[in-house]
């Protein structure tokens, strides 16, 4: 074991490699914090979709859900590497490119976490919100959505952790994540023992803490009922 | 957009024998990767159950740990970092006998057991207490009980997440590609390389991936209608995916 490949990077594989701050555009979290949202928001659209009454959009978000929870996500990277450039004439820098392929690919198990938490809420408030005089729209808006989101929560932060281990995917087409500062350096230095144990401590720090937080969450949310 | 489509590159050339090699060893290396993972998985949900603490903080450790880490390090850890420091007769057999497909199937094994041994507790964790007591009421001793009412209980609950579980380490499978197995995503690859044809390429590397997870989901849906205990289990599970 020798420690000093890390210090020596510490600044390249955390500040660059791992939270996205430096001289050129890479970085986990500035990868996954946006794919989170971007993802989310996506998803809340498919998630409610899947409820509709019409099969013209209940189905193709069916369709949408199965289709990307039934391809690897190294795949659905690579297709979008060959689109992208397809469809806009011009390629795209590889964090447009990871960015777009997270954003949809998360989308769809975030639209099944929206779905469960919109199942979630008892039939009997939407019959309570009808009854007075609410119309369907104001009763997704004001009634079912606030309680459904707090029910999804704890979900989310455990997609979140998916979503930031997955982004160690992005480095397959050379996006500069934790994971391929990692190998930058590695390159250099061949202290792949030290570099890889390293950064998987880093990795697990993250989800490991993430994942207690979703727990207490969980612990919370199971106490007082909404 | 002037793309020519051109499926023939599908079957003329190489490429027919590239996908079903690619196809063969995504599922030697996903069924192999399984039985380690499930090994893993029963032993150690099992001990994170198990009155012992020293057995339970091991497993809670090594739970915890493998499945908090990407996958795509613990394949670089096993490739890059591992071997070196392996005895030299076993670093020969290893260089002989592909070290990629070795490491990326204990990489895979090994973060996956993780995961099955999360699905396992909580179906051991989930049968009531009062299942237990009933079948010691009746006269039943411990072992009868769990081999008669607990196990037989606790197999048929998990059969859902371990499909799950299950087709997540198919799909995971892809990540070896980065140590250079040559499994499907890699030989899609290798098409894409030699024939320019990206779009053929990808889609019939996708097709396969989908066929393989519908068809063993369907099979585990099936075998999970066949084994079902009538008015026991399938109900309160409306909101689960």
């Amino acid at each position: 074991m020798d420690i000093s490949v890390i210090v020596n990077n510490f600044n390249f594989l955390i500040v660059q490699g791992f939270i996205g701050l430096g001289t050129f555009t890479g970085g986990t979290l500035r990868l996954a914090l946006p794919a989170i949202i971007f993802g989310f928001i996506l998803g809340v659209f498919i998630g409610l979709s899947r409820l509709a009454r019409s099969p013209w959009i209940r189905v193709p978000a069916t369709v949408y859900t199965e289709f990307f929870r039934g391809v690897p996500l190294v795949m659905v990277i690579f297709w979008f590497w060959f689109i992208i450039p397809f469809f806009l004439g011009k390629s795209l820098p590889e964090y447009g490119v990871a960015l777009t392929a997270f954003v949809v690919f998360e989308a769809a198990y975030l639209a099944e976490i929206v779905r469960a938490g919109i199942q979630s809420v008892p039939r009997g408030q939407v019959e309570a919100a009808t009854a007075t005089g609410l119309t369907r729209a104001q009763t997704m808006c004001h009634v079912i959505l606030p309680q459904a989101l707090r029910n999804m929560i704890p979900a989310l932060v455990t997609q979140f952790i998916v979503l930031l281990k997955d982004t160690s995917l992005a480095s397959i087409i050379g996006y500069v994540d934790l994971t391929k500062a990692a190998q930058i350096v590695n390159n250099r230095e061949i202290r792949p023992f030290e570099l890889y144990l390293f950064i998987a401590v880093v990795y697990w720090l993250c989800s490991y803490g993430m994942s207690r937080y979703a727990r207490s969450l969980e612990r919370r949310f199971a106490q007082s009922p909404a | 957009m002037s793309y020519h489509f051109d499926w023939s590159v599908l079957w003329t050339g190489q490429s027919g024998t590239w996908l079903l090699q690619g196809l063969v060893t995504t599922l030697e290396l996903s069924l192999l990767a399984w039985l380690l993972a499930f090994m893993l998985g029963i032993v150690s949900g099992a001990l994170r159950t198990a009155p012992i603490p020293p057995l339970r903080w091991v497993s809670t450790f090594y739970v915890e740990f493998f499945r908090n880490v990407p996958l795509l390090v613990w394949m670089f850890f096993w490739y890059f970092a591992i071997p070196p420091l392996l005895p030299e007769s076993l670093q020969n057999w290893l260089f002989d006998h592909g070290v990629e497909f070795w490491a990326g199937w204990f990489a895979l094994g090994v973060y996956h057991g993780a995961r099955f041994s999360e699905v396992m507790r909580s179906g051991i964790q989930s049968i009531p207490k009062t299942q237990f007591e009933a079948a010691l009421s009746t006269g039943l001793t411990v072992p009868q009980a769990y081999r008669l009412i607990i196990i037989p209980i606790a197999v048929r609950l998990i059969i859902p997440p371990i499909t799950n579980e299950s087709l997540n380490l198919l799909k995971n499978s892809s990540v070896a590609l980065t140590i250079g197995v040559a499994e499907l995503t890699f030989q899609t690859r290798q098409i894409e390389t030699y024939t320019a044809k990206a779009f053929e390429a990808l889609t019939a590397g996708t097709l396969i991936y989908l066929m393989l997870c519908l068809a063993i989901a369907a099979i585990m849906a099936w075998v999970e209608r066949r084994v079902a205990i009538p008015g026991m289990i399938a109900q309160n599970r409306a909101g689960e995916f």
